[in-house]
């Protein structure tokens, strides 16, 4: 089986003036890279690596900005044997001490011996190390790695990587997450992509567009290896000119005929709601095929909302379509709307709430929506279990567990995590769902994680941080998601019993609890709610019973004529 | 006017953007940088600015870099008036 640096080589003697990647740039020309400029780029960056000490196998951590040097060092140190991991970098709404305090914690369970950064960002990187302590032998900054230049392949430790040896690492984000790096192997990346091809039937004619960040496993299977080390055309653009002019994507997807998009669910609202008139003369969406909701909770609504507001543009209706994935399967399991419609059905929620049943709804009963997520890719199979491991009938929720010849080789230094995520050779996924005649639904998450835009949270991250604040005290707060329907995503509650009653001290509190779980996780709180004790609900050991606070703070909105 | 402005920008911000209309922003309180205000709201913060106070802003003009609190804000709107 050929390893990543085979596929590179492959390119580069075949097609070295194909174009790889076009990096998009606010305000600036965007700018083609072929497979020529691509594998030399990666070359100058393995000489960086070997002047350094590294050693193949060894770790490196990418914290770079969207430019050429983040294509350059990635793919470098998959040439060099070397194994590439992309870190997010610090932005204005983080403290700096917390960064340095996740970066140094990250350090030390992955154990990298290089971390590869930019100029300007080059003395946050050194404030989190031990110089002589940690494993970190060397800080390159991007602006002093070799220049590019022609590859010399019979030299290179990546050639001789073998199809089990780990190729990257993939992390989570916040403090609990960046303890579990996803360690994936050149087999199990190679197998998914293949697998994945088949299943979205990619052809020669076509183009991906993406917006993704390259630290979540969507950005960097979907919209960065496969294209590049498939050779399909790859369009990126960086996910803050994405966020701050949303029309980008669509104007990208015209002016390069576009085919297919990967997003998470709320893009679908955000983008339907915050595009002006103006910006969007003379786009042609036509080209799109497959745009896959993918990431978080997803909804028919943000579908619908999506086509009435491109349809005009020459979107069609059947490239919306839908996937289930996750970082342990390299990406994805299902895929939907491919080889046939994306499928949804209404769902009697009385009793699916009380008998954990799907089933379809008698007119004149309440109903949820549910949009199928399609079904298991090639060499990739589901099941839905009960709580004793044992398989569930069609239509029964229970835990989804995957078996596929794309599993990670396991969390990286952290055997006591891989074990427990595996039971009888099943990956144990967390999500609650059903199965019907194959096709998968999701119907919600057994761990208390809040996904925001497609972003893990873990409550607990943030609750931690409303302990800091004066006023709060240990135990005393719960955080939680609360769907929001206009915006296709998770909105962020954390509930916070206090003592005091006036007024002012609470805003005071309400105000650090805020500032103080921004800065520290970058994570925006939507409600803060204060409230008097004894109101948060325990668990019979201690703990917050984050579901039950999450129910008692709805019924209480519903109560006082609030959203939700 | 320029009270107007503040003003306006202020009981759009906290009824909106902080669910909490009855919360007091004062003009020189950090709103990025504190994480009252966050990078989702900046495109549903520069189509109001736009649909209210007749002015147009380029995409991403407003960010961290061209203001944080309502007294800036203010007055990059006067200056694009």
């Amino acid at each position: 089986m050929p390893n990543f640096s085979n596929y590179l080589q492959r390119h580069y003697e075949q097609t070295p003036d194909k174009v790889s990647i076009t990096l998009l740039f606010g305000g600036q020309p965007d700018h083609p890279v072929t497979f020529r400029e691509l594998i030399h780029g990666a070359s100058g960056y393995v000489q960086t690596y070997a002047q350094n000490g590294i050693q193949p196998g060894d770790v490196v951590l990418l914290i770079l900005q969207h430019d050429i040097n983040l294509l350059y060092a990635y793919y470098g140190a998959v040439l060099y044997g070397a194994i590439p991991s992309i870190m997010p970098f610090l932005t204005e709404k983080l403290l700096p001490e917390r960064y340095r305090a996740d970066l140094a914690a990250l350090v030390s369970v992955t154990q990298p011996t290089a971390i590869v950064t930019y100029r300007e960002f080059e003395p946050e990187v050194r404030a989190a190390l031990k110089p002589g302590e940690d494993s970190v032998r060397a800080v390159i900054v991007s602006d002093q790695a070799e220049d590019p230049t022609p590859p010399d392949f019979a030299s290179f430790g990546g050639l001789l990587r073998k199809p089990e040896d780990i190729v990257l690492l993939q992390h989570s984000s916040g403090t609990t997450g960046l303890q579990k790096g996803v360690a994936l192997s050149h087999q199990a990346v190679i197998n998914q992509l293949n697998n994945y091809g088949k299943a979205i039937r990619l052809t020669d004619a076509d183009v991906f567009v993406s917006w993704l960040p390259l630290y979540h496993d969507m950005g960097l299977i979907a919209c960065w290896l496969m294209p590049i080390l498939m050779g399909y055309p790859l369009v990126l653009m960086s996910p803050f000119d994405w966020i701050r002019a949303p029309y980008r994507l669509l104007h990208a997807v015209s002016k390069y005929k576009g085919t297919l998009s990967w997003l998470p669910n709320f893009a679908y609202n955000f983008c339907a709601q915050k595009i002006r008139d103006r910006d969007l003369e003379g786009v042609d969406l036509s080209s799109w095929r497959a745009i896959s909701n993918c990431s978080e909770p997803m909804r028919w609504d943000s579908h619908q909302t999506f086509y009435a507001r491109f349809r005009t543009l020459g979107l069609r209706y059947e490239a919306l379509t839908t996937c289930y994935a996750m970082a342990e399967n390299v990406f994805a399991v299902t895929q939907g709307g491919i080889h046939a419609p994306v499928i949804y059905e209404d769902i009697d929620r009385e009793i699916l709430q009380t008998k954990k049943i799907a089933q379809v709804a008698q007119p004149g009963q309440i109903v949820v929506r549910m949009l199928g997520t399609g079904k298991p890719i090639f060499n990739t199979r589901v099941r839905i279990i009960d709580a004793k491991g044992h398989p569930l009938a069609d239509r029964h929720v229970g835990e989804v567990a995957v078996q596929s010849d794309c599993m990670l080789t396991g969390y990286y230094h952290r055997p006591d995590a891989t074990e427990k995520s595996f039971v009888d050779g099943w990956y144990l996924t967390g999500d609650f769902g059903y199965l019907v005649d194959g096709e998968l639904y999701i119907t919600g998450r057994k761990k208390d994680l809040i996904i925001v835009g497609g972003k893990n949270i873990y409550p607990q991250d943030l609750e931690l941080l409303a302990y800091e604040v004066s006023g709060v005290h240990a135990g005393r707060a719960s955080a939680f998601g609360v769907f929001n329907e206009a915006i296709g995503t998770e909105d962020v509650v954390m509930v916070a019993e206090v003592n005091m009653s006036d007024p002012v001290e609470r805003q005071k509190i309400a105000d650090g609890i805020r500032a103080t779980v921004t800065r520290g996780s970058a994570v925006a709180l939507r409600y803060v709610h204060l409230v008097s004790p004894p109101w948060l609900v325990k668990t019979s050991s201690g703990k917050t019973a984050r579901s039950a606070n999450r129910e008692k703070f709805l019924k209480e909105m519903q109560a006082k004529g609030q959203m939700y | 006017m320029t009270d107007e402005i503040t003003t306006t920008l202020a009981s759009y911000i906290a009824a909106e953007i902080l669910k909490q209309p009855t919360r007091i922003i004062k003009p020189d309180e950090p709103l990025l940088s504190s994480g009252l205000v966050d990078s989702f709201h900046l495109v549903d913060l520069s189509l109001f600015v736009e649909n209210n106070f007749g002015v147009r802003i380029d995409d991403a003009e407003l960010n961290a870099s061209s203001f944080d609190n309502l007294n800036q804000l203010t007055t990059f709107i006067k200056d694009h008036q």
